[in-house]
């Protein structure tokens, strides 16, 4: 009883418990908005934490955005509009899914070409063993001249033994 | 022989991205690259108008015009921030000993601490700011306090400095932007003044 009320703490121990930093809450005039608040607070970085999405931030800076964003959306403003909004002032950084322009194509391109990479690789090693294979297996039996060789070596191996 | 080397490959991958962490390290460390250092999306750009109180005179309102006409730096700074103390001693030397025209923006602070500060420390702004929501400080992409964007005589943003500001900085980076500043200033007035002949003999 002991050992498994210990286990069990044990196993509370290694929970997370989910931490949500936002602590303002916003009244929306309509479900769309609401949802395309959260859709945004997701997909917009923190400018100061760098590495944390607007929802996740508690730093004064993202507080702010949220509230500009809440703002915005319920000015009717398109999707379109707070992306530009954003972007005006804090650059690309500021879009965890950035759009595609010059700058922006190797972030777009590169995970088709390592997987494009990866898959002709894997193609090449395949085919490679297959070859081996093809090669290694002969299993038709041994005709007469390779019988009489086989008996040959094998009486020279008697001998020297 | 192929294959032998083919064994390796791994650890000669292994030895240049180590190689470029290092790199990296090193030059983090010497202050040469700054992860945290963001490009300021209104690089020449004119900087953002706005219509705000004086900190000094809170029933004055300050506009974009009031900043313009002059090579100033403009300061974003708050009570609440460690950095703006360091910082203060150093922006005062810069007013009185090197007259560089500084602007501030009182960056989401309360104006009683903030006047407060400004007697106790001394003032080396020509004007402050107050920018209690922080609208400004968005405009501008302001991260945190203390910023500095420098504006040429246009008054378009030129550079944007994140982080106290002291001799070592403003000599790697303020300083020489001003003296190119200057020059495209000078160039600007001689056109201004060569106009009417330049209209004539066209």
């Amino acid at each position: 009883m002991k050992v498994i009320s210990r286990l069990a703490g044990l196993l509370l121990l290694c929970t997370v418990l989910p931490l949500n930093a936002v602590v303002e809450t916003y009244e929306f005039t309509d479900e769309t908005n609401r949802e395309r608040y959260h859709q945004f607070v997701d997909e917009l970085r923190c400018p100061k934490c760098q590495n944390q999405n607007l929802a996740g931030s508690d730093s004064p800076i993202a507080q702010d955005l949220r509230r500009e964003l809440h703002r915005l959306l319920e000015d009717g403003r398109s999707d379109r509009e707070v992306v530009d909004y954003m972007v005006q002032r804090y650059g690309d950084f500021i879009l965890y899914r950035p759009r595609f322009n010059a700058e922006t194509a190797v972030l777009w391109f590169a995970p088709g070409v390592f997987l494009l990479t990866g898959a002709v690789t894997i193609i090449l090693i395949f085919r490679r063993q297959k070859n081996k294979q093809v090669v290694a297996v002969d299993d038709s039996p041994l005709n007469e001249e390779e019988q009489k060789r086989l008996q040959e070596l094998l009486a020279k191996d008697d001998v020297n033994a | 022989m192929v294959q032998r080397f083919k064994l390796f490959l791994p650890l000669a991958i292994f030895a240049i991205v180590a190689g470029l962490f290092y790199v990296m390290m090193n030059r983090i460390d010497e202050g040469e690259y700054n992860p945290q250092t963001l490009p300021s999306a209104l690089i020449n750009k004119p900087f953002p108008s706005f219509a705000m109180p004086q900190l000094e005179q809170l029933d004055k309102t300050v506009i974009q015009a009031d900043l313009l006409g002059e090579i100033s730096i403009v300061n974003v700074w708050a009570t609440w921030c460690p950095s703006c103390h360091v910082e203060h001693s150093y922006l005062n030397y810069l007013a009185s000993e090197r007259n560089v025209v500084i602007y501030g923006v009182n960056y989401k602070d309360e104006s009683d601490a903030a006047q407060k500060w400004l007697q106790e420390k001394g003032n080396p702004y020509r004007l402050n700011i107050f920018d209690k929501d922080g609208k400004l400080g968005l405009d501008l992409g302001v991260t945190g306090a203390p910023e500095t964007y420098m504006l040429d005589h246009r008054g378009f943003v030129r550079l944007r400095y994140q982080g106290p500001l002291n001799e070592a900085v403003w000599q790697e980076k303020f300083q020489p932007l001003i003296e190119q500043l200057q020059q495209e200033q000078q160039a600007f007035l001689q056109s201004a003044v060569n106009w009417p002949q330049a209209g004539v003999q066209g």
